[in-house]
């Protein structure tokens, strides 16, 4: 009788433990412009895609790649082979095997895709080729042997290709229920297969989005969030910052300068990670401007404090003064890339910089012209470019032309090279140094300085054609000193990033690689 | 009656293409394109994407396929959101923003015709100047202001009394419409209050209102048949318009507020350079406008029987 009551009792709390689901409300900036992974490029379909589906790895804290869909593999520098686990499953309960990955990549490659982020596929054979229409898209260098096994051929080494494979680009895709879809994979909640943590259950336009926990994950057991539920979509920070004063979200992912005091006055506890990305002035190399004059630049190194930058301009606490265009957090061998291969650029040094400029003057004939400083259209890029015209003024006697441009025109701008000095700034898309060190070489599009130093590319090339992690990272760093000691940039800032989360909200992973915030392991008491 | 109507609508027509026309040399006249992204793409990525889109023929070119395709009701596919029509987000969004609109401009011209009833009742006393004075504040503080201020009095509100009189954002029930509805109401609110004032005093001088208080007709009735019904003329004209700029310059309520109407996706768009969007929303809008200004043209001939568009005096 009393072990009766006891069960009775015992399933009772169980029933109504399992009717408090744990759900958390969050708002995001804006929603996500379309959900088919082989096509998404920012940063909030990053974060839905990285709760619902699941790659052959997924990325940990500081972006190791922990075993996903693949238990484990084996890699050499010829390729690699991925062992899948037998109880992945999509969310409709059928298994997730090789061939869904074969189907991603090719999709991703295939030219009537067009997808934008097809070169993050690159490293796999053929890839190239087959984005240029030169090969078909069954000769890409990825083979399913049999469900479980795939077998990767690589164009040439890659030391990194193991980071690559939690990215959004090789998520799988199912061909069945692609070609299901008629041309909307994505679009939709209805209109895509999940195979990760969470599945999508519904998406309103605009306004909202749901994900629930995916009863099919072959880890499920480890979900504890019941929901994540995106109620609200704005880009307004303020609005935003009334939700979560009004208790309706959980957490926001990225207070402004100016919510700072609001957050402090209502007693809300600040939490702070860097977002992995880098800022830094970049120089004009293209003929004829004045900033090709080495003089010039060194004066503008030095001439230049970024501990003061940061705290009159940027003004969130936290924030690191630039110093290389490998922000700090970048791994290396063993360490962090910049432990094992520290760069001190030069101290600000005002009497040296007016020696630089002196000097640059006469080479450049007798004077040096106004300057076009080319940047975004933001209070913070104002206050930015008024700042630095400021010491330049002061300082050196050197003019600045402001060229505030919104999004589209600086772009363009900058691809035409319409500038002297350009705010640019770069995030990273795998967690390996060469996500930054291959921007500077000279056929990378970002380099829209034009800067071109034939050791430094040969340096990069050395990198990209070995995966001895030690060769890789030495050739990395002999680049970057180059790089820096010729002044192509100044770094200027490694960005922090200010949020505010619930109390009783857990195990919230902010990071520079992937689905951020994650919350794939997160609880809510 | 109906050859007016169809006149109007021609004349309409031919408006909407011109609006279609310049939007379109302006658009392309700007630097940059739909596909730059902040990461750059290598030329044979882009190559394939500008062929997808058309991009690679001429402008010329591409105005013909645009005309034709508008013709059928074509707008074509966002180049952001790439696998949504422009039909979609119209069809999805819009009803939102008008009907946000709409109550705003309901509570607009409610509030306007009784406060500037009030003002012009009470000329030169407190109220009035009272009165005037919110207009000033109503006419000159932009939305933007009004909507953070109401949020924030709002979240306030809600945390004294640990319950929630009002939602502070999203969107549903009639519930989330009312405060934003407000917010976007009060200018237009203002200015016709200040309309509905001045048109009143005009008229209270007129010959027919001082024949109707020889006559002994009660205050009232001479406010309400005469007084009202002749000054209320210059706000529905003004109405028309306000309808259609209000329901379509929502975006920074729309922000605050997260409700997912029209006026964030043709900012967005502007910002992106979403030709396709850009278009799309550009002739919908003009279309829209157009049409609201020949409706008002229409009930005028209802209000005021002076007006007579059927034998095209009007």
């Amino acid at each position: 009788m009393n072990m009766k009551r006891l069960v009775f009792v015992f399933l009772a709390t169980a029933s109504i433990a399992q009717a408090a689901p744990k759900k958390v409300n969050l708002v995001i900036q804006t929603e996500p412009p379309q959900l088919d992974s082989s096509k998404a490029t920012d940063q909030q379909s990053n974060f839905v895609l990285g709760h619902i589906l699941e790659g052959l790895t997924r990325s940990g804290k500081n972006g190791e790649p922990l075993p996903g869909v693949a238990e484990k593999w084996e890699v050499n520098d010829k390729g690699a082979t991925f062992y899948l686990r037998k109880d992945a499953k999509w969310s409709d309960g059928k298994p997730v095997t090789a061939k869904d990955f074969v189907f991603a990549w090719r999709l991703a490659v295939d030219p009537k895709n067009t997808s934008e982020y097809a070169f993050i596929l690159y490293p796999v054979k053929n890839a190239e080729a087959i984005v240029k229409g030169k090969k078909k898209i069954e000769e890409l260098g990825a083979t399913a042997v049999n469900d479980t096994t795939l077998k990767v051929e690589f164009e040439k080494p890659c030391g990194y290709f193991l980071g690559l494979t939690s990215f959004t680009t090789y998520l799988p895709i199912r061909e069945d229920f692609y070609k299901s879809r008629n041309g909307k994979y994505g679009a939709d909640a209805k209109d895509l297969l999940a195979n990760g943590p969470f599945t999508l259950t519904r998406w309103v336009h605009g306004a909202s989005l749901t994900m629930e926990k995916n009863p099919n994950y072959w880890n499920a057991k480890t979900v504890k969030l019941d929901q994540i539920d995106i109620p609200y979509i704005t880009p307004d920070n303020t609005a935003q910052f009334n939700f979560f004063k009004d208790k309706k979200v959980d957490m926001i992912e990225r207070l402004g300068k100016d919510d700072l005091p609001l957050a402090t006055k209502n007693g809300f506890k600040m939490k702070s990670y860097s977002d992995g990305s880098v800022f830094y002035m970049e120089f004009n190399f293209r003929k004829g401007r004045p900033t090709t004059n080495k003089n010039l630049r060194k004066a503008i190194q030095l001439v230049v404090n970024m501990d003061e930058y940061i705290t009159k301009v940027v003004g969130i606490p936290g924030t690191l003064p630039g110093k290389t265009l490998i922000p700090v957090w970048v791994r290396g061998v063993k360490d962090r890339f910049r432990k094992e291969y520290p760069y001190n650029p030069p101290k600000m040094n005002i009497a040296e910089a007016k020696k630089f400029v002196e000097a640059a003057k006469k080479e450049l004939g007798g004077s040096i012209p106004p300057l076009v400083w080319l940047t975004g259209d933001t209070n913070f890029a104002a206050r930015e470019a008024e700042y630095f015209q400021n010491i330049f003024k002061t300082h050196l006697g050197l003019e600045l032309k402001i060229d505030k441009q919104i999004f589209k025109q600086r772009l363009a701008k900058m691809t035409a090279g319409e500038f002297d000095i350009v705010a640019a700034g770069w995030g990273p898309d795998f967690a390996d140094p060469m996500t930054f060190a291959e921007l500077k070489t000279s056929w990378n599009e970002n380099n829209r300085g034009e800067w071109k130093n034939d050791q430094y590319d040969k340096l990069i090339r050395e990198a990209q054609s070995t995966s001895s992690v030690k060769k890789r990272m030495n050739a990395m760093a002999a680049a970057e000193k180059i790089m820096l000691d010729e002044v192509a940039i100044v770094p200027s800032y490694e960005r922090t990033v200010i949020y505010i989360e619930n109390d009783r909200l857990k195990g919230v992973v902010r990071k520079q690689i992937g689905a951020d915030p994650d919350l794939t392991q997160a609880t809510i008491d | 009656m109906l050859s007016y109507v169809i006149k109007r609508l021609v004349a309409g027509l031919v408006t909407v293409f011109f609006i279609a026309t310049a939007t379109f040399l302006a658009m392309h006249l700007v630097p940059g394109d739909p596909i730059s992204g902040a990461k750059a793409m290598s030329p044979e990525i882009r190559a394939n994407i500008e062929a997808r889109y058309g991009l690679d023929k001429p402008v010329a070119v591409q105005y013909v396929v645009f005309l034709t395709n508008m013709m059928k009701g074509d707008f074509g596919i966002s180049f952001t959101q790439q696998n949504r029509s422009v039909n979609d987000i119209i069809a999805g969004h819009f009803p939102i923003s008008a009907t946000l609109g709409i109550l705003a401009v309901l509570i607009a011209a409610m509030g306007g015709v009784l406060y500037g009833s009030i003002a012009a009742l009470t000329r030169g006393k407190w109220e009035d100047r009272t009165v005037m004075f919110l207009v000033i504040l109503g006419v000159s503080v932009p939305s933007f202001v009004f909507a953070a201020l109401g949020q924030y009095v709002l979240t306030e509100i809600n945390k004294r009394f640990d319950t929630e009189i009002l939602p502070v954002g999203g969107w549903g029930t009639f519930s989330h419409m009312l405060l934003p509805a407000l917010v976007l109401g009060l200018g237009t609110m203002a200015f016709l209050t200040r309309l509905m004032r001045s048109s009143l005093l005009e008229i209270v001088n007129q010959d027919y209102i001082r024949t109707a208080k020889a006559k002994g007709l009660p205050t009232r009735r001479i406010f309400f048949s005469h007084q009202l019904r002749n000054a209320i003329l210059p706000v529905i004209t003004f109405l028309g318009p306000a309808i259609a700029a209000i329901t379509t310059g929502g975006f920074v309520v729309e922000s605050v507020f997260a409700i997912p109407g029209l006026g964030r996706y043709f900012v967005q768009a502007v910002n992106q350079l979403d030709y396709t969007v850009i278009m799309g929303l550009t002739v919908f809008y003009g279309a829209f406008l157009v049409f609201m200004v020949i409706l008002v043209d229409i009930i005028y001939g209802f209000v005021d029987p002076r007006i007579s568009i059927a034998k095209g005096k009007a």
